[in-house]
Protein backbone atom coordinates (compact mmCIF):
# COMPACT_ATOMS: atom_id res chain seq x y z
CA UNK A 1 0.00 0.00 0.00
CA UNK A 2 1.45 3.29 -1.08
CA UNK A 3 1.34 6.12 1.37
CA UNK A 4 -2.21 8.50 2.07
CA UNK A 5 -1.47 12.35 3.28
CA UNK A 6 -2.57 12.20 7.07
CA UNK A 7 -5.56 14.69 8.29
CA UNK A 8 -2.40 17.45 9.54
CA UNK A 9 -0.99 17.26 5.97
CA UNK A 10 -4.15 17.34 4.28
CA UNK A 11 -5.53 20.69 6.33
CA UNK A 12 -1.95 22.05 6.41
CA UNK A 13 -2.49 22.30 2.21
CA UNK A 14 -5.68 23.94 2.50
CA UNK A 15 -4.18 26.45 5.25
CA UNK A 16 -1.95 27.49 1.79
CA UNK A 17 -4.79 28.38 0.20
CA UNK A 18 -5.44 31.39 3.00
CA UNK A 19 -4.40 35.02 0.86
CA UNK A 20 -2.79 37.53 3.34
CA UNK A 21 -5.84 39.31 4.84
CA UNK A 22 -8.38 36.69 4.05
CA UNK A 23 -11.70 36.01 6.26
CA UNK A 24 -11.48 32.29 6.73
CA UNK A 25 -14.36 30.16 8.15
CA UNK A 26 -13.28 26.62 9.39
CA UNK A 27 -16.31 23.40 9.37
CA UNK A 28 -16.49 20.91 12.26
CA UNK A 29 -13.36 18.32 12.60
CA UNK A 30 -10.61 18.26 10.27
CA UNK A 31 -10.88 21.69 8.94
CA UNK A 32 -10.30 22.86 12.41
CA UNK A 33 -7.02 21.79 12.22
CA UNK A 34 -6.15 24.85 9.93
CA UNK A 35 -6.22 27.20 12.40
CA UNK A 36 -2.95 26.53 13.80
CA UNK A 37 -1.04 25.58 10.01
CA UNK A 38 -1.33 29.22 8.06
CA UNK A 39 1.58 29.93 6.57
CA UNK A 40 3.78 32.24 8.30
CA UNK A 41 4.33 35.38 6.27
CA UNK A 42 0.35 36.24 6.69
CA UNK A 43 -2.49 37.03 8.73
CA UNK A 44 -5.66 35.35 8.31
CA UNK A 45 -9.25 36.30 10.35
CA UNK A 46 -10.61 33.48 11.25
CA UNK A 47 -14.82 33.83 11.77
CA UNK A 48 -16.78 31.47 13.71
CA UNK A 49 -20.20 31.18 13.57
CA UNK A 50 -20.77 30.87 17.55
CA UNK A 51 -19.94 35.24 17.21
CA UNK A 52 -16.36 35.53 16.84
CA UNK A 53 -14.07 36.96 14.29
CA UNK A 54 -10.19 37.59 14.79
CA UNK A 55 -9.37 33.88 16.77
CA UNK A 56 -6.27 32.88 17.02
CA UNK A 57 -4.49 28.94 17.64
CA UNK A 58 -6.38 25.95 19.43
CA UNK A 59 -5.94 26.84 22.99
CA UNK A 60 -3.66 24.21 25.43
CA UNK A 61 -4.95 22.60 28.14
CA UNK A 62 -3.62 25.00 30.67
CA UNK A 63 -5.10 27.90 28.84
CA UNK A 64 -8.67 26.51 27.82
CA UNK A 65 -11.42 29.01 28.48
CA UNK A 66 -15.05 27.11 27.73
CA UNK A 67 -16.16 30.44 27.05
CA UNK A 68 -13.91 31.01 23.95
CA UNK A 69 -14.47 28.17 21.70
CA UNK A 70 -14.38 27.61 18.10
CA UNK A 71 -18.22 26.08 16.41
CA UNK A 72 -16.26 22.69 16.87
CA UNK A 73 -16.51 23.53 20.45
CA UNK A 74 -12.71 23.50 20.91
CA UNK A 75 -11.29 26.12 23.03
CA UNK A 76 -9.59 28.87 21.19
CA UNK A 77 -6.75 31.28 21.87
CA UNK A 78 -7.46 35.13 21.44
CA UNK A 79 -5.88 37.78 19.53
CA UNK A 80 -5.36 41.61 19.38
CA UNK A 81 -8.06 42.90 17.53
CA UNK A 82 -10.93 40.21 17.82
CA UNK A 83 -14.61 40.86 18.69
CA UNK A 84 -18.00 38.84 19.47
CA UNK A 85 -21.03 39.38 17.86
CA UNK A 86 -24.50 37.23 18.40
CA UNK A 87 -25.40 34.22 15.96
CA UNK A 88 -27.83 36.71 13.87
CA UNK A 89 -24.86 38.61 12.98
CA UNK A 90 -22.71 35.62 12.23
CA UNK A 91 -24.43 34.52 9.94
CA UNK A 92 -25.58 37.55 8.21
CA UNK A 93 -21.88 37.98 7.63
CA UNK A 94 -21.92 34.20 6.27
CA UNK A 95 -25.09 34.61 3.97
CA UNK A 96 -24.02 38.11 2.96
CA UNK A 97 -20.98 37.19 1.17
CA UNK A 98 -18.15 39.17 3.85
CA UNK A 99 -16.56 35.48 4.48
CA UNK A 100 -13.63 35.00 1.77
CA UNK A 101 -12.91 31.22 1.86
CA UNK A 102 -14.48 28.34 4.08
CA UNK A 103 -13.11 25.10 4.68
CA UNK A 104 -15.92 22.04 4.95
CA UNK A 105 -15.44 18.37 5.65
CA UNK A 106 -17.37 16.33 3.51
CA UNK A 107 -19.55 12.81 3.03
CA UNK A 108 -19.65 13.24 -0.82
CA UNK A 109 -18.55 15.88 -3.78
CA UNK A 110 -20.02 15.56 -7.00
CA UNK A 111 -18.24 16.44 -10.23
CA UNK A 112 -20.29 19.64 -10.55
CA UNK A 113 -19.08 20.65 -7.26
CA UNK A 114 -22.40 19.93 -5.02
CA UNK A 115 -21.89 18.81 -1.45
CA UNK A 116 -23.33 16.61 0.88
CA UNK A 117 -21.95 16.70 4.46
CA UNK A 118 -24.37 16.50 7.09
CA UNK A 119 -26.19 13.46 6.62
CA UNK A 120 -25.64 9.76 6.25
CA UNK A 121 -27.07 6.55 6.36
CA UNK A 122 -28.15 5.58 10.09
CA UNK A 123 -28.10 8.89 11.76
CA UNK A 124 -31.73 10.72 10.65
CA UNK A 125 -31.13 12.61 13.74
CA UNK A 126 -27.34 15.02 12.93
CA UNK A 127 -28.23 18.40 11.54
CA UNK A 128 -26.72 20.32 9.13
CA UNK A 129 -25.38 23.16 11.62
CA UNK A 130 -24.35 26.37 10.01
CA UNK A 131 -23.18 24.44 6.92
CA UNK A 132 -25.78 24.40 4.55
CA UNK A 133 -25.36 28.70 5.74
CA UNK A 134 -21.52 28.87 4.96
CA UNK A 135 -21.95 26.77 1.82
CA UNK A 136 -23.90 28.88 0.50
CA UNK A 137 -23.09 32.36 1.31
CA UNK A 138 -19.09 32.07 1.57
CA UNK A 139 -16.66 33.39 -1.66
CA UNK A 140 -15.21 30.45 -2.20
CA UNK A 141 -15.48 26.52 -0.66
CA UNK A 142 -12.63 24.15 0.24
CA UNK A 143 -13.61 20.50 1.21
CA UNK A 144 -11.01 18.77 2.99
CA UNK A 145 -11.84 15.16 3.15
CA UNK A 146 -10.47 11.40 3.02
CA UNK A 147 -10.71 9.85 -1.05
CA UNK A 148 -12.68 7.18 0.02
CA UNK A 149 -14.79 5.71 2.73
CA UNK A 150 -13.64 3.22 5.32
CA UNK A 151 -14.89 0.43 3.45
CA UNK A 152 -12.93 2.04 -0.04
CA UNK A 153 -15.85 3.46 -1.69
CA UNK A 154 -15.55 6.75 -3.92
CA UNK A 155 -16.97 10.05 -1.98
CA UNK A 156 -16.11 11.93 -5.24
CA UNK A 157 -18.86 10.82 -7.49
CA UNK A 158 -20.84 11.64 -10.39
CA UNK A 159 -24.45 12.88 -8.24
CA UNK A 160 -24.71 12.98 -4.42
CA UNK A 161 -26.65 9.93 -2.97
CA UNK A 162 -26.10 11.67 0.56
CA UNK A 163 -28.94 14.44 1.48
CA UNK A 164 -27.35 17.79 -0.10
CA UNK A 165 -26.03 20.58 1.79
CA UNK A 166 -25.86 22.72 -1.19
CA UNK A 167 -25.68 22.69 -4.87
CA UNK A 168 -22.44 23.76 -7.20
CA UNK A 169 -20.82 25.38 -4.65
CA UNK A 170 -17.33 23.73 -4.59
CA UNK A 171 -14.48 24.80 -6.24
CA UNK A 172 -11.47 23.09 -4.24
CA UNK A 173 -10.48 19.52 -2.91
CA UNK A 174 -7.84 18.67 -1.04
CA UNK A 175 -8.02 14.83 -0.02
CA UNK A 176 -5.33 12.03 1.01
CA UNK A 177 -4.73 11.64 -2.61
CA UNK A 178 -4.87 14.61 -4.64
CA UNK A 179 -6.12 18.32 -4.64
CA UNK A 180 -8.80 18.77 -7.69
CA UNK A 181 -10.51 21.91 -8.80
CA UNK A 182 -14.01 21.84 -9.67
CA UNK A 183 -14.49 23.61 -13.24
CA UNK A 184 -17.05 23.78 -15.95
CA UNK A 185 -15.22 21.36 -17.87
CA UNK A 186 -14.94 18.66 -14.97
CA UNK A 187 -12.14 17.66 -12.25
CA UNK A 188 -9.06 19.15 -12.83
CA UNK A 189 -6.60 17.08 -11.08
CA UNK A 190 -4.25 19.73 -10.10
CA UNK A 191 -1.98 17.83 -7.55
CA UNK A 192 -1.26 14.23 -6.63
CA UNK A 193 -0.08 12.73 -3.60
CA UNK A 194 3.64 11.59 -3.53
CA UNK A 195 4.06 8.06 -5.24
CA UNK A 196 0.46 7.93 -6.76
CA UNK A 197 -0.37 8.25 -10.38
CA UNK A 198 -3.24 10.06 -12.06
CA UNK A 199 -4.95 6.23 -13.17
CA UNK A 200 -4.99 4.97 -9.45
CA UNK A 201 -6.75 7.89 -8.17
CA UNK A 202 -9.20 8.10 -11.12
CA UNK A 203 -9.80 3.96 -10.07
CA UNK A 204 -10.32 5.30 -6.58
CA UNK A 205 -13.15 7.78 -7.95
CA UNK A 206 -16.16 7.63 -9.77
CA UNK A 207 -16.45 10.97 -11.40
CA UNK A 208 -14.03 11.80 -14.34
CA UNK A 209 -10.90 12.97 -13.49
CA UNK A 210 -8.93 15.09 -16.31
CA UNK A 211 -5.13 15.75 -15.17
CA UNK A 212 -4.01 19.10 -15.42
CA UNK A 213 -1.25 19.92 -18.15
CA UNK A 214 0.87 20.77 -15.36
CA UNK A 215 0.09 17.96 -13.06
CA UNK A 216 2.53 17.87 -10.00
CA UNK A 217 3.11 16.25 -6.55
CA UNK A 218 1.64 17.74 -3.48
CA UNK A 219 3.73 20.78 -2.36
CA UNK A 220 3.06 21.64 1.14
CA UNK B 1 -40.02 50.77 40.75
CA UNK B 2 -41.36 48.55 42.69
CA UNK B 3 -41.76 45.48 40.82
CA UNK B 4 -38.23 43.23 40.82
CA UNK B 5 -37.73 41.10 38.20
CA UNK B 6 -34.71 39.76 40.21
CA UNK B 7 -35.62 35.88 41.46
CA UNK B 8 -33.64 34.16 44.28
CA UNK B 9 -32.87 30.62 42.71
CA UNK B 10 -33.51 28.93 39.30
CA UNK B 11 -36.48 26.86 40.46
CA UNK B 12 -38.69 29.89 41.56
CA UNK B 13 -38.05 31.36 38.43
CA UNK B 14 -39.32 28.29 36.13
CA UNK B 15 -42.36 27.37 38.38
CA UNK B 16 -45.06 28.60 35.75
CA UNK B 17 -43.41 26.79 32.35
CA UNK B 18 -46.56 24.75 31.54
CA UNK B 19 -47.27 21.29 29.88
CA UNK B 20 -47.16 21.99 26.44
CA UNK B 21 -45.10 25.18 26.72
CA UNK B 22 -42.44 26.27 23.66
CA UNK B 23 -39.23 27.07 25.31
CA UNK B 24 -35.99 28.87 24.03
CA UNK B 25 -32.78 27.16 25.15
CA UNK B 26 -29.78 29.62 24.66
CA UNK B 27 -26.09 29.02 24.16
CA UNK B 28 -24.41 27.22 21.03
CA UNK B 29 -24.28 23.82 21.61
CA UNK B 30 -21.68 23.14 24.54
CA UNK B 31 -21.10 25.05 27.75
CA UNK B 32 -20.36 27.91 26.91
CA UNK B 33 -23.84 29.92 26.96
CA UNK B 34 -26.00 27.47 28.17
CA UNK B 35 -27.93 27.78 30.91
CA UNK B 36 -27.79 25.28 32.70
CA UNK B 37 -28.65 25.86 35.74
CA UNK B 38 -32.26 26.78 34.71
CA UNK B 39 -32.43 23.41 32.38
CA UNK B 40 -31.81 21.26 35.60
CA UNK B 41 -34.29 23.56 37.26
CA UNK B 42 -36.64 23.25 34.80
CA UNK B 43 -35.67 19.32 34.59
CA UNK B 44 -36.61 19.28 38.02
CA UNK B 45 -39.88 21.01 37.62
CA UNK B 46 -41.19 18.36 35.36
CA UNK B 47 -43.43 20.24 32.64
CA UNK B 48 -44.09 17.98 29.83
CA UNK B 49 -44.82 17.85 25.96
CA UNK B 50 -43.08 20.89 25.73
CA UNK B 51 -41.58 22.27 22.32
CA UNK B 52 -37.83 22.85 22.71
CA UNK B 53 -35.81 25.54 20.36
CA UNK B 54 -32.30 25.29 20.26
CA UNK B 55 -29.43 25.37 18.22
CA UNK B 56 -27.89 22.23 19.53
CA UNK B 57 -30.16 19.16 21.39
CA UNK B 58 -27.23 18.80 23.97
CA UNK B 59 -24.40 15.16 24.21
CA UNK B 60 -26.32 14.67 27.53
CA UNK B 61 -23.98 14.33 30.58
CA UNK B 62 -22.47 11.32 29.81
CA UNK B 63 -20.60 12.22 26.22
CA UNK B 64 -20.47 15.88 27.76
CA UNK B 65 -17.03 14.86 29.20
CA UNK B 66 -15.35 14.59 25.72
CA UNK B 67 -16.07 18.43 25.32
CA UNK B 68 -14.94 19.48 28.69
CA UNK B 69 -13.15 16.80 30.72
CA UNK B 70 -15.60 16.97 34.48
CA UNK B 71 -18.66 17.12 32.27
CA UNK B 72 -21.42 19.29 32.98
CA UNK B 73 -25.64 19.16 32.71
CA UNK B 74 -27.07 20.34 29.05
CA UNK B 75 -30.77 19.99 27.55
CA UNK B 76 -30.70 16.04 27.02
CA UNK B 77 -31.17 15.81 30.62
CA UNK B 78 -34.99 16.91 29.56
CA UNK B 79 -35.23 14.34 26.52
CA UNK B 80 -33.54 12.17 28.88
CA UNK B 81 -36.91 12.80 31.62
CA UNK B 82 -39.23 11.90 28.23
CA UNK B 83 -40.29 16.09 28.94
CA UNK B 84 -39.67 17.01 24.94
CA UNK B 85 -42.46 16.47 22.38
CA UNK B 86 -40.51 18.13 19.31
CA UNK B 87 -36.97 19.43 19.38
CA UNK B 88 -36.31 22.37 16.55
CA UNK B 89 -32.86 23.44 15.76
CA UNK B 90 -29.85 22.96 13.52
CA UNK B 91 -27.69 20.02 15.88
CA UNK B 92 -30.22 17.54 17.54
CA UNK B 93 -26.95 15.02 17.70
CA UNK B 94 -23.76 15.53 16.65
CA UNK B 95 -22.28 13.54 13.74
CA UNK B 96 -19.08 13.06 15.49
CA UNK B 97 -20.40 11.41 19.02
CA UNK B 98 -21.80 8.29 18.83
CA UNK B 99 -25.50 7.78 18.28
CA UNK B 100 -26.27 7.94 22.35
CA UNK B 101 -27.12 11.30 23.21
CA UNK B 102 -30.45 11.95 24.71
CA UNK B 103 -32.35 13.14 21.69
CA UNK B 104 -30.96 11.04 19.66
CA UNK B 105 -31.96 8.29 21.59
CA UNK B 106 -35.14 9.34 21.72
CA UNK B 107 -35.84 10.15 18.14
CA UNK B 108 -34.64 6.79 17.13
CA UNK B 109 -37.00 5.12 19.35
CA UNK B 110 -39.50 7.28 17.99
CA UNK B 111 -40.65 9.58 21.37
CA UNK B 112 -39.79 12.96 19.34
CA UNK B 113 -40.22 14.96 16.34
CA UNK B 114 -37.45 16.96 15.19
CA UNK B 115 -37.54 20.00 12.95
CA UNK B 116 -34.32 20.76 11.36
CA UNK B 117 -33.59 24.19 10.47
CA UNK B 118 -29.97 25.14 9.59
CA UNK B 119 -28.26 27.25 11.89
CA UNK B 120 -28.52 30.52 10.25
CA UNK B 121 -32.14 30.28 9.04
CA UNK B 122 -32.68 29.15 12.76
CA UNK B 123 -31.45 32.99 14.12
CA UNK B 124 -32.70 34.68 11.75
CA UNK B 125 -36.53 33.14 11.98
CA UNK B 126 -35.94 34.00 15.83
CA UNK B 127 -34.95 37.42 14.67
CA UNK B 128 -38.14 37.55 12.92
CA UNK B 129 -40.35 36.30 15.75
CA UNK B 130 -38.87 38.78 17.93
CA UNK B 131 -38.98 41.71 15.71
CA UNK B 132 -42.50 41.05 14.55
CA UNK B 133 -41.42 39.99 10.95
CA UNK B 134 -43.70 37.72 9.09
CA UNK B 135 -40.77 36.26 7.82
CA UNK B 136 -38.24 36.52 5.20
CA UNK B 137 -36.98 34.33 1.84
CA UNK B 138 -33.05 32.72 2.06
CA UNK B 139 -31.32 31.35 -0.71
CA UNK B 140 -30.02 28.52 1.94
CA UNK B 141 -32.07 25.41 1.49
CA UNK B 142 -32.96 25.65 -2.10
CA UNK B 143 -32.85 22.61 -3.82
CA UNK B 144 -32.05 20.38 -0.70
CA UNK B 145 -34.64 18.28 1.41
CA UNK B 146 -35.14 22.00 3.53
CA UNK B 147 -36.35 23.75 0.30
CA UNK B 148 -39.06 20.76 -0.09
CA UNK B 149 -42.96 22.22 0.71
CA UNK B 150 -41.44 25.77 1.18
CA UNK B 151 -42.77 28.66 -1.05
CA UNK B 152 -39.87 29.16 -3.56
CA UNK B 153 -39.22 32.33 -5.47
CA UNK B 154 -36.89 33.54 -7.79
CA UNK B 155 -35.28 36.93 -6.52
CA UNK B 156 -32.38 38.92 -9.14
CA UNK B 157 -32.05 35.33 -11.03
CA UNK B 158 -30.82 33.16 -7.80
CA UNK B 159 -33.83 30.77 -5.97
CA UNK B 160 -35.03 31.40 -2.76
CA UNK B 161 -37.21 29.57 -0.19
CA UNK B 162 -39.41 31.42 2.49
CA UNK B 163 -38.95 30.84 6.23
CA UNK B 164 -41.28 31.58 9.04
CA UNK B 165 -40.63 33.21 12.37
CA UNK B 166 -40.27 31.52 15.04
CA UNK B 167 -41.31 32.84 18.78
CA UNK B 168 -41.73 30.82 22.21
CA UNK B 169 -43.51 31.43 25.73
CA UNK B 170 -40.16 30.87 27.23
CA UNK B 171 -36.64 31.83 26.51
CA UNK B 172 -34.03 30.63 29.05
CA UNK B 173 -30.46 32.27 28.53
CA UNK B 174 -27.55 32.69 29.70
CA UNK B 175 -25.59 36.51 30.35
CA UNK B 176 -22.44 37.06 31.86
CA UNK B 177 -24.17 40.09 34.14
CA UNK B 178 -26.88 41.58 34.32
CA UNK B 179 -28.74 45.26 36.26
CA UNK B 180 -31.16 44.96 38.12
CA UNK B 181 -33.80 46.38 35.40
CA UNK B 182 -31.97 43.14 33.44
CA UNK B 183 -29.71 45.19 31.05
CA UNK B 184 -27.25 42.65 30.30
CA UNK B 185 -24.09 42.13 28.38
CA UNK B 186 -22.15 38.54 28.05
CA UNK B 187 -18.85 37.22 27.64
CA UNK B 188 -16.63 35.91 24.90
CA UNK B 189 -18.28 33.15 22.51
CA UNK B 190 -20.87 32.60 25.60
CA UNK B 191 -23.04 35.29 23.58
CA UNK B 192 -23.98 32.98 20.68
CA UNK B 193 -27.83 32.63 20.39
CA UNK B 194 -28.83 34.31 23.77
CA UNK B 195 -29.63 37.81 22.44
CA UNK B 196 -31.72 36.69 19.82
CA UNK B 197 -33.65 33.85 21.90
CA UNK B 198 -33.79 37.02 25.30
CA UNK B 199 -36.24 39.44 22.22
CA UNK B 200 -38.10 36.04 21.08
CA UNK B 201 -40.18 35.12 24.23
CA UNK B 202 -43.30 36.51 25.98
CA UNK B 203 -41.27 35.68 29.05
CA UNK B 204 -37.63 35.56 29.17
CA UNK B 205 -35.61 34.07 32.00
CA UNK B 206 -31.71 34.74 32.52
CA UNK B 207 -28.99 33.08 34.57
CA UNK B 208 -26.16 35.34 35.29
CA UNK B 209 -22.55 35.32 36.79
CA UNK B 210 -22.87 38.61 38.00
CA UNK B 211 -26.01 40.85 39.52
CA UNK B 212 -25.05 44.29 39.50
CA UNK B 213 -26.60 47.73 40.54
CA UNK B 214 -28.45 49.36 37.70
CA UNK B 215 -26.08 52.22 35.95
CA UNK B 216 -22.82 50.36 36.80
CA UNK B 217 -23.07 49.69 32.89
CA UNK B 218 -21.68 52.42 30.28
CA UNK B 219 -24.47 52.43 28.44
CA UNK B 220 -22.63 52.19 25.06
CA UNK B 221 -22.04 48.14 26.02
CA UNK B 222 -25.46 46.93 26.95
CA UNK B 223 -26.04 43.51 24.56
CA UNK B 224 -29.57 43.34 25.54
CA UNK B 225 -31.95 45.65 26.28
CA UNK B 226 -33.57 45.41 29.87
CA UNK B 227 -37.42 45.70 28.35
CA UNK B 228 -36.49 41.92 27.06
CA UNK B 229 -36.02 40.31 30.25
CA UNK B 230 -38.32 39.45 32.27
CA UNK B 231 -36.84 37.42 35.45
CA UNK B 232 -32.93 37.39 36.48
CA UNK B 233 -31.26 35.00 38.31
CA UNK B 234 -27.70 35.57 39.94
CA UNK B 235 -25.91 31.73 39.91
CA UNK B 236 -22.23 32.52 40.43
CA UNK B 237 -19.94 29.62 38.35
Amino acid sequence: MKERLDEQTIALRAAREFSDGAVVNLGYGMPGLCANLIPGDRTVFFQSENGMLGYGSLAADEEKDYELINASDQPVTPLPGMCFFDSAAAFDMIRGGHIDIVVLGAYQVSEKGDLANWGRPGRPATGMGGGMDLAVGAKKIIVTMLHTTRDGEPRIVRECTYPLTARRCVSLIITDLAVMEVTPDGLILKEIAPGWTAAEVQALTTADIKPAADLKEIEL
Amino acid sequence: MSVTKIFSDCDEAVTDVFDGATVMVGGFGSYGGLPINLIVALSGQGAKDLTIIANMGGVGYELSHRIKPEGYQDSGILFENGQVRKFIGSVPALGGMPPTSPLEKSFNEGKIEIEMVPQGTLAERIRCGAGGLGGFYTPVGAGTTIGEGKEKKVINGREYILELPLTADFALIKAHKADSLGNLVYRKTARCFNPVMAMAAKITIVEVDELVPTGQFDPEVVVTPHLYVDRIVEVPR
